[in-house]
């Protein structure tokens, strides 16, 4: 079965590659250090520079996060951050004109109810998802819903992915195939893996229209090398440490603003990429 | 999603990845390609008459096989008049416990996969030592997950692993328990896939493992079934295990699966009240949902975060089952059943005193539920016999006991406990 459905950062990130840069993606925890102190977080980092946002949803069990984005999730799970507060986020920031993907574990899905879930996060003007612990084949229902209300769904793709799961899952993908440049949980890391260029190419070999690397990409000269060979760099931890190492909001906010500056100049001075 | 289910209907031969509507594979993609080459290295051994036989020589020769089947008249005066109780001794079992059924049935697979090192979570310890064991015995590098409050809780335990070999690494994020030792091996395994084992230690987490892990324990079932026939020449009426992730009750209840007159009990962690946290009881306490893998019975909150379980006995304190018992749930074949933290340790206490036999507080469970379910009993047969999986030994528990009943002349330590126990 095909179905056409636009893509909000597929749309995005083809435009961005026709002035000959990638996008730089952010992740931020919703509720951290608090709900409006999360938006306020967010709107400071899309000010400073990223194009796309990956909004966290704090999970009681995230086994594909390190311990940066552990602590930061931990922290909001004892403020009382709920579901409902990611769709408030996710609204207040699509707002803003910044395509916002939910980033979650599986299982708060289920509980909200796949198809109200896709509806709900639809109406609050979300782009779609990104699923950590959800692969394609166990996806019929969120495949279903995102169709139906018209978001990306983004599925990972490893360096131990078989030529076959690669084809399998980039097929499954609307918006961008989200590589994981390592074998690992998120954080930062000294370099980004060898690998994660191969995988880019054979993600693309595989099928995929667009590919974007993440795990363990925390520097600009980082986010500059990948910058040369995917679609999109997604950074997470090293942005979530601004905020949990700052001594109070402000200062996390000016922080964090200007390691989002610094990781936006090193995507733009990237070569520029035209067409694949 | 349809599950396999073998021809004929056996229930017994059922197999992964789906257990009607669970079980399933929800992990991160770097793992898939690590669980299809376990499938295929499990099944291809499965075939291979050399590796069962290295199995049963192992059992035979080190895990001590079979394990005795031992009638238990004084105890069973207690579960009612006229009912006969024979326990399945694993607590007879190296290690002491059934672990090492699985334990070492993995590590052969592990020798196969051709990787040098295993990882394993564990809660109480029981887990831990049987894969230290195993990793020694086949020489294996092994790290073993356990949260920080159970490494203080089980101490011995912690170094009964060191002295295998093993490193133990304390979990000190979340909750500092089993749930969230599953977690550090999942984050483990994902960045050393290549090269690591996660030997995981329940019929729980993704496909393969459910059905792998209740593969390697079958042999308890099908050896009591013999034995009980050699005794007394017939089925049993009732068969009763704890349930934590549910590994021993699936290795006992499979070779009766498909008899239906055989009552299946499962009985969990009722532990001190029926509040969300107060509990492992997933069946009257929880709803399906998806945690380490796979979708089943899980203890969560409105939104689907996980509700940390209480139990006196850390190896049933997890807040999810394994994917076959929620099916055989809904299927109605099994009945599982809560046992309060008070009503597993009164029965700990008369198995010690009634038989000369100090059970693991995790077994104390099935051994309360079986006097629970005893007034029932006579309506099944004139001679009704129940068959207990004692899962394990209590050595690990003497000084949670000691300081539950007061043994150690420290009277703030029985207040504290007399004070929590519901009435």
């Amino acid at each position: 079965m095909s179905v056409t459905v636009a893509s909000q950062t597929g749309a995005l990130l083809d435009d961005l590659r026709a002035q000959g840069r990638s996008a730089l993606i952010g992740y931020l925890p919703v509720g951290y250090p608090t709900v409006p102190g999360s938006i306020d977080a967010v709107r400071a980092m899309v000010d400073a520079g990223v194009d796309v946002v990956e909004l966290g949803m704090p999970y009681t069990d995230p086994v594909m996060d390190g311990p940066i984005i552990q602590r930061a999730a931990d922290a909001a799970l004892r403020g009382g951050t709920r579901t409902r507060d990611v769709l408030t986020a996710v609204e207040q920031i699509a707002a803003t004109g910044t395509p916002v993907l939910v980033m979650t574990y599986w299982n708060l899905v289920l509980r909200y109810g796949v198809d109200a879930y896709a509806r709900d996060l639809a109406a609050a003007g979300g782009a779609g998802m990104i699923t950590p612990d959800l692969v394609p084949d166990e996806g019929a229902d969120w495949i279903a819903a995102s169709d139906a209300h018209g978001l990306d769904r983004v599925f990972l793709v490893a360096p131990s992915s078989t030529p076959e799961r690669l084809a399998s899952t980039a097929a499954a993908c609307r918006g961008f195939v989200y590589a994981a440049s390592t074998m690992g949980v998120t954080g930062e890391r000294a370099t980004v893996g060898e690998r994660a260029e191969q995988l880019v190419a054979d993600t693309r070999a595989a099928g995929a229209a667009r590919v974007c690397v993440g795990v363990g990409v925390s520097t600009a000269e980082q986010a500059e090398r990948v910058a040369g060979y995917a679609d999109g760099v997604i950074v997470g931890s090293a942005l979530v440490r601004t905020l949990v190492d700052a001594p109070d909001e402000p200062t996390g906010r000016a922080r964090l603003a200007a390691l989002t500056a610094d990781l936006a100049a090193g995507v733009r001075r990237a070569p520029h990429r035209t067409g694949s | 999603m349809p599950g396999q289910q073998a021809a004929g209907g056996s229930l017994a031969a059922h197999v992964g990845p789906y257990w009607g509507d669970f079980g399933g594979r929800f992990v991160p993609e770097a793992l898939v390609a690590a669980l299809d080459e376990l499938d295929t290295a499990y099944h291809k051994a499965l075939t291979d008459p050399g590796f069962g036989a290295e199995l049963a020589r192992l059992h035979r020769t080190y895990t001590g096989r079979p394990s005795p089947l031992t009638e238990v008249p004084r105890f069973a005066a207690h579960v009612g008049e006229g009912v006969r109780v024979f326990l399945k001794r694993e607590d007879l079992n190296h290690t002491g416990s059934h672990k090492i059924n699985n334990v070492l049935g993995q590590a052969l697979l592990v020798k196969r996969l051709g990787k040098k090192r295993v990882i394993a979570e564990t809660g109480a310890g029981q887990h831990g030592v049987a894969t230290a064991t195993a990793a020694a015995l086949l020489d294996l590098e092994c790290t073993v997950y356990m949260g920080e409050e159970d490494t203080r809780r089980q101490a011995l335990n912690v170094a009964r692993m060191r002295l295998l070999g093993a490193e133990v690494i304390p979990v000190t994020i979340g909750t500092r328990t089993l749930k969230d030792a599953i977690n550090e091996a999942l984050r483990d395994w994902v960045a050393n896939v290549e090269t690591t084992h996660y030997l995981l230690g329940t019929v729980t987490g993704p496909h393969p493992f459910p059905e792998m892990v209740r593969d390697f324990h079958k042999v308890i079932g099908e050896e009591a079934r013999a034995q009980l026939f050699a005794e007394i020449g017939r089925l049993p009426d009732a068969v009763a295990a704890c349930v934590g992730g549910g590994s021993n009750a699936m290795g006992i209840f499979n070779a009766f699966l498909d008899e239906p007159d055989v009552r299946l009990f499962g009985f969990e962690a009722g532990g001190r009240g029926s509040g969300l946290g107060e509990h492992a009881a997933r069946f009257s306490g929880g709803a399906p949902g998806v945690l380490h893998g796979a979708r089943s019975y899980l203890l969560q909150d409105e939104d689907g975060q996980t509700v940390p379980s209480h139990s006196v006995s850390a190896g049933l304190d997890y807040p999810s089952v394994g994917p076959e018992h929620s099916w055989l749930h809904d299927l109605g074949r099994a009945t599982y059943l809560p046992v309060s933290d008070v009503e597993a340790m009164d029965a700990f206490r008369l198995l010690c005193r009634t038989e000369g036999i100090i059970p693991a507080i995790e077994s104390a469970h099935a051994l309360a539920g079986a006097i629970q379910i005893g007034p029932q009993a006579r309506e099944w047969s004139d001679e009704p016999v129940i068959l207990v999986n004692l899962s394990g030994r209590g050595d690990k528990d003497v000084a949670t006991a000691a300081a539950w009943f007061g043994l150690l002349d420290e009277p703030d330590e029985h207040e504290q406990h007399d004070e929590g126990a519901p009435a």
